[in-house]
């Protein structure tokens, strides 16, 4: 109990005088926070990365691409081959109508608002019905495009993030013209980085004839993918894979997400280490600073104890207040912030925002009080055993 | 110079908080070379590109295929010396994870083009004679274990063959390098001739032309030509020398890189703060030590000189261990991931830039104590001891 009170004591003391070594307490503080800054956001890309493209994936919803294809562009599937798995067994019926959507997906060069560069947009030709194997997408603004025209509508992330796309106005692909007639809402998904029109109208400017890249169909429950997968594969007309539509994008997103964290987490560390230099060095300077005082103390009856953990306290203190810095100035610099790249797999943009999670928040306090203790556990094991007499003979 | 023993002397006068510093700074530039071999390689191309070549894609989009009927009507356009093509495979050897580039071309036409890319004249005579032949960049031969006279299969993506698989065999009859060390030769090359008759779907197009002008042409104007004879086809064309081409495909990745090179710009120059802090500390503290410097009869300027020398001391020793440590791991990297990230490189001019801010966040750090050491009245600082 008595140590309890010491060290509360001495806690206070401490905290009470770090004005008098601003210059070294602020070099902790803001060696930690900007640890945990530069962990938020860059992570905050991977995290805002990997919602884009989750969120557009559900598992009731199959994808089924060429057999060997690693996304919709690379794929390719005939006529014949999309109606065998919209007649498929374990495709969702609306009446006697099986929920299915096949789609072209191309890609267009738009000028990005952000650097005025040419920038490889996903271009995607639908059906009315990609509005029913797709989740929460609605048209927002504008109207649906008409079918057999050269219309399109765009995602609301596209429209954001490109050139020349609001609703009203004309675009131009090498020699077609296509009028924007409206725009779509998709929940931030990566859906919303692409731009769509009628699949028919698509295929003759392509000159895909009457192929599909892609079928999407809803599935009547989750389990019946595979039901869909054995009977497809029984079926010498079509060698196809099928993927839940999560499983799709999570894969598409891979890459990408792997590579933010590789040079994310690394960097992370080597900056931590950076930072409990700074810390140590702080408390270092703190403790011989207040080489008199704590001597004072320990002449006056307070024990070792109290004085390293009051030590440890104040470094953790320092530490936590970085912390808290460098999250909130991740948190309003970058949370939302919108932005866009390549992807590689289907080597097409896709526009997302940074998100700093609560989770890569918490993350980075644990990172920040580990520095703290670690800053703060040298410098106090000096300070406790700080030869008494010798310590207040330098008065 | 000859004050060294005592600025040396000096740096170690507080052994724990110098060590600290010069991790913090070792540090530092340990991240700053490893952002700038990252940067290098996000604008991977830009620097390599040959000012005589041009690059000529469909104008819709990267993706889109030209007619391999281009061919002979751009190698008659005035000012153009010559034209190669090349195609994007997108496969994958043995693993999906495996992904490189690989070309279809035409042997001759490609290795003319890009006269940087080194190979014994044997083994390109070797390829040109094999159909099924095929040659690949050293650092994915060195990076799969593959050997001269081996026989690999590659997995398509997208182009199926005629027969309707879709493992392409290949024989391996040369393996090339690059006398340009900023170069990447993470790349594997096969005959058109093959690919063509081979694929079940596609033929007649080829991926994209590079050709070289003549040297007394000018290269924009060359491009102006050769759009323009392809106006108003279905094909229209767009053509940039190979750097616009390299810069423009960079910057499809976006703002990204910019983000990371500003946070960790930051990160940089707050570490360098953390340990510039330390060193001030460290001088101020001895304020009354330089009077008595100055008292025994050093000079103002030598004073001066002595703190300045030991901070941007510190920050030299601390810095190019951890440039020398960054440029070995960036070796490393370049060697294990080049199929993956190609171009990862530490640049002369990055380690230039690192020693000039080592010697300017030296002075930074040490300029005020020592303009204020250098000031000193030896009375009042001894009065103050």
């Amino acid at each position: 109990m008595k140590t309890i009170k010491q060290i509360i004591a001495v806690t206070a003391l401490n905290l009470r005088n770090i004005p008098q070594r601003l210059a070294s307490s602020v070099v902790a503080v803001v060696g930690v926070g900007a640890v945990v800054l530069v962990f938020a956001a860059v992570l905050s890309m991977a995290a805002g990365l990997e919602r884009t493209m989750l969120s557009a994936g559900s598992d009731d919803t199959a994808i089924i691409l060429r057999n060997g294809s690693t996304s919709e562009l690379n794929s390719g599937l005939s006529n014949e081959q999309t109606l065998i798995v919209s007649n498929a067994p374990g495709v969702l019926k609306d009446g006697n109508e099986p929920i299915v959507s096949s789609e072209l997906y191309v890609v267009v060069d738009v000028k990005k608002r952000s650097n005025q560069s040419d920038a490889n947009v996903p271009f995607r030709g639908v059906q009315a019905s990609a509005f029913d194997v797709r989740h929460n997408v609605t048209i927002s603004d504008g109207r649906m495009f008409e079918e057999g025209k050269n219309e399109i509508i765009v995602g609301r992330s596209a429209q954001q993030e490109f050139m020349g796309l609001e609703t009203g106005k004309t675009i131009r692909f090498g020699q077609n013209e296509w009028l924007v007639v409206g725009t779509f809402d998709a929940n931030g998904s990566v859906s919303e980085s692409e731009l769509w029109t009628d699949v028919r109208v698509l295929q003759s400017t392509y000159r895909r004839g009457n192929s599909f890249q892609s079928i999407r169909v809803k599935l009547e429950s989750p389990e019946s993918i595979e039901t869909l997968e054995q009977a497809l594969a029984e079926d010498p007309r079509i060698d196809a894979d099928v993927l839940t539509e999560r499983e799709y994008y999570s894969s598409q997103s891979q890459g990408l997400v792997q590579f933010i964290k590789l040079i994310g987490y690394p960097l992370t560390l080597l900056m931590a280490i950076g930072a409990v230099f700074g810390a140590l060095n702080s408390m270092y300077s703190s403790v011989s600073v207040r080489g008199k005082e704590i001597a004072t103390l320990r002449a006056l009856g307070f024990g070792p104890t109290a004085v390293l953990v009051s030590t440890v306290v104040e470094s953790v203190i320092l530490a936590l207040a970085g912390g808290a810095l460098g999250g909130l100035l991740a948190y309003l610099v970058f949370n939302g912030f919108q932005v866009s790249t390549l992807n590689g797999p289907s080597f097409s943009q896709v526009v997302f925002d940074f998100a700093v999670t609560p989770e890569l928040l918490g993350q980075g306090m644990r990172a920040a009080l580990l520095i703290g203790v670690v800053g703060g556990l040298f410098p106090a094991i000096r300070a406790a055993r700080l030869p008494v007499a010798t310590a207040l003979r330098e008065l | 110079m000859k004050y060294f023993g005592l600025i040396w002397k000096n740096v170690w006068r507080k052994k724990i908080r110098t060590s600290l510093t010069l991790l913090s700074v070792f540090v530092a530039f340990l991240l700053f070379a490893l952002l700038s071999a990252l940067g290098y390689a996000f604008k991977s191309g830009e620097d390599v590109a040959d000012a005589e070549r041009l690059v000529i894609i469909d104008k819709v989009s990267l993706i889109n295929p030209l007619p391999m009927a281009y061919k002979n009507r751009i190698a008659a356009t005035e000012g153009v010396h010559s034209v190669a093509h090349a195609s994007w495979f997108g496969g994958y050897y043995q693993d999906p994870r495996n992904q490189f580039a690989q070309f279809p071309t035409d042997p001759y036409e490609y290795f003319s083009m890009y006269p940087e890319l080194e190979m014994p004249e044997e083994q390109l005579e070797n390829w040109a004679k094999n159909r099924q032949g095929a040659v690949l960049g050293r650092e994915l031969a060195e990076q799969f274990g593959i050997k001269v006279g081996d026989r690999i299969p590659i997995q398509a993506t997208i182009w199926t063959k005629a027969d309707g698989g879709r493992t392409w065999e290949f024989d391996i009859e040369g393996i090339f390098g690059t006398n340009d060390p900023r170069g990447s030769t993470a790349f594997f090359l096969f005959h058109y001739d093959y690919f063509e008759e081979a694929r079940a779907f596609g033929k007649g197009t080829v991926g994209w032309y590079i050709l070289r002008v003549t040297p007394d042409a000018d290269p924009v104007q060359v491009a102006n030509a050769i759009d323009l004879q392809f106006a108003n086809s279905p094909n229209e064309t767009e053509t940039s020398t190979e750097a616009a081409f390299a810069q423009s495909f960079a910057k499809q990745f976006g703002n990204i890189a910019l983000i990371v090179t500003m946070i960790l710009g930051a990160v940089f120059f707050t570490l360098l703060l953390v340990s510039g802090n330390t060193m001030s500390q460290s001088v101020r503290e001895r304020i009354s030590e330089l009077a008595v410097l100055k008292t025994v009869g050093f000079t103002d300027r030598a004073v001066l000189g002595i703190v300045l020398a030991e901070a941007v001391l510190i920050m030299l020793m601390g810095g190019l261990l951890g440039l020398g440590i960054g440029w070995l791991l960036v070796q490393g990297a370049a060697q294990q991931l080049g199929a993956f990230l190609p171009g990862i490189f530490l640049s002369g001019e990055a380690i230039l830039t690192a020693v000039g801010i080592m010697i300017g966040a030296g002075i930074v750090a040490g300029i005020f104590p020592a303009l204020k050491a250098m000031r000193l009245s030896i009375i009042d600082a001894l009065a103050r001891a």
